[in-house]
């Protein structure tokens, strides 16, 4: 019971296919390719010209050395001075600031007091740090977690190798030391992990600082056991998967609760008692997406730079 | 003046520290010294920006005890500030790493001026076969 279609190697998608990977030209035999002539008439102004500039480049090779020396011996000159000139400005511009810590400094003003005394009433959050990114200024955050995963597929494309090296004569492979020290850390540092981002919206933490510590976790356990056994539960498409999946969850959860007006999902969320762990609304699952959207992102940097693949 | 030095020497320390970084950046010819120069100036910026957020006597913006009264708590808006700014300046380190990593497969230095060398070499070379090449064509 094949799906495909009897006509498919005719069929616009397939060559569609085979034009990406550069197989079928649409504007074969449309087109008259003409060689270009092998002479070109006329006097060849452009070609004598350049004869003449690389005749006199050996000829003024050595005045340019020292030109090049006086560029740089201006250029350090110049540094400096634009270091020194830069200092001034700083400092004199500190000097105009108010006390440090002085509660009527001007960046003190409504907006802060606006998220500290409404904050619990409408995040639900104990944190108010918590309730600031992943409530108000959720999209901001979504757009960070973002900023993250784009660069870790940047990473993976630039540094990507056909075929990945074997373990390299300096990988720790069998350590005496390190592998009952992770088999130790390992368990601890990724439930520590979990405890950061669960307790994000009533204590300091969240989802960057947990999502970090749990990518330590899973880089450890790397270093100790090699890529063979850390592959078996992080490959590079179960990461990709799981990454994608995170974050869809978060724009979507987050693109309902601002479209029904912001009320925060009450129907299906409801922000709860604050200090509890269920409670917040959707904080708590919004920390859990950047939290596996930083591990992962934090342990592929780790593979690409140490391996160039998973 | 120069009292408020005194003050607010966190403030201070990270103008100095910012240019640092960025003496690192100008003068150093070593491109992961320039990375490293880079990330000096997102850090001296951090600092300034949590000093900023900072008030005397408050608490942690975590409310203790329910209170929610505005005078028991620190600035929240820097600290979130700083946390935006953290993570895109690690994704930033990470891509330019593995520019670098690229570059030196290509050149074999890290040397920018070395670099700037070899691609100049390289644009000479490609000069001279175009222009011998011009004037065989004419002969």
């Amino acid at each position: 019971m094949s799906k495909r279609n009897p006509d498919y190697e005719n069929s616009f998608w397939q060559k569609f296919a085979m034009w990406c990977s550069g197989d079928y030209d649409p504007a074969k035999g449309k087109f008259e390719m003409k060689k270009p002539g092998q002479k070109s008439k006329g006097p060849n102004i452009i070609g004598k010209l350049m004869h003449i500039l690389a005749q006199e480049e050996s000829i003024y090779a050595s005045e340019r050395d020292k030109n090049l020396r006086t560029f740089n011996r201006f250029y350090i000159i110049v540094s400096v001075a634009l270091g020194f000139l830069l200092t001034i400005l700083l400092l004199v511009t500190v000097s105009q600031l108010p006390r440090f810590g002085d509660a009527n400094a001007p960046e003190n003003n409504e907006v802060a007091r606006r998220y500290i005394e409404k904050g619990l009433e409408e995040t639900g959050a104990v944190n108010i740090v918590a309730g600031m990114i992943l409530d108000y200024r959720a999209f901001d955050t979504f757009g960070e977690s973002c900023v993250l995963f784009v660069a870790s597929c940047c990473v993976l494309m630039l540094l990507k190798e056909k075929k990945p090296e074997p373990e390299k004569r300096y990988d720790p492979v069998n350590s005496a030391i390190l592998q009952p020290a992770a088999r130790i850390l390992v368990p601890i540092i990724i439930i520590f992990g979990i405890y950061v981002i669960l307790n994000g919206h009533i204590s300091p933490g969240g989802g960057f600082s947990g999502g970090a510590i749990i990518g330590t976790g899973f880089i450890l356990y790397q270093t100790a056991f090699g890529f063979e056994k850390t592959g078996k539960f992080l490959s590079e498409k179960f990461i990709k998967v799981i990454t994608v999946l995170a974050l869809s969850f978060y724009c979507f959860a987050k693109s309902y609760s601002f479209y029904t007006g912001a009320n925060h999902l009450h129907s299906v969320i409801t922000p709860g008692t604050p200090g509890a762990i269920l409670s917040a609304g959707l904080i708590v699952y919004l920390n859990i997406c950047v939290g596996i959207v930083v591990a992962c992102t934090m342990y592929s940097f780790y593979a690409a730079f140490r391996r160039g693949s998973f | 003046m120069v009292s408020t030095f005194f003050t607010n020497y966190e403030e201070v320390a990270s103008c100095i520290l910012f240019v640092i970084g960025m003496m690192n950046l100008l003068l150093q010819p070593n491109l992961i010294k320039k990375i490293i120069g880079l990330d000096i100036m997102d850090c001296s910026v951090y600092l300034f920006l949590a000093a900023k957020g900072y008030i005397e006597g408050r608490h942690a913006p975590i409310y203790v005890d329910g209170v929610t009264d505005a005078v028991n708590y620190i600035n929240p808006v820097p600290s979130g500030l700083v946390l935006t700014g953290i993570v895109v300046s690690v994704s930033v380190s990470a891509l330019m790493m593995a520019l670098t990593i690229n570059l030196y497969r290509e050149y074999s230095t890290l040397n920018l001026d070395e670099i700037m060398m070899k691609l100049r070499q390289e644009e000479t070379e490609k000069l001279g076969r175009l222009t011998y090449g011009a004037v065989e064509d004419e002969e």
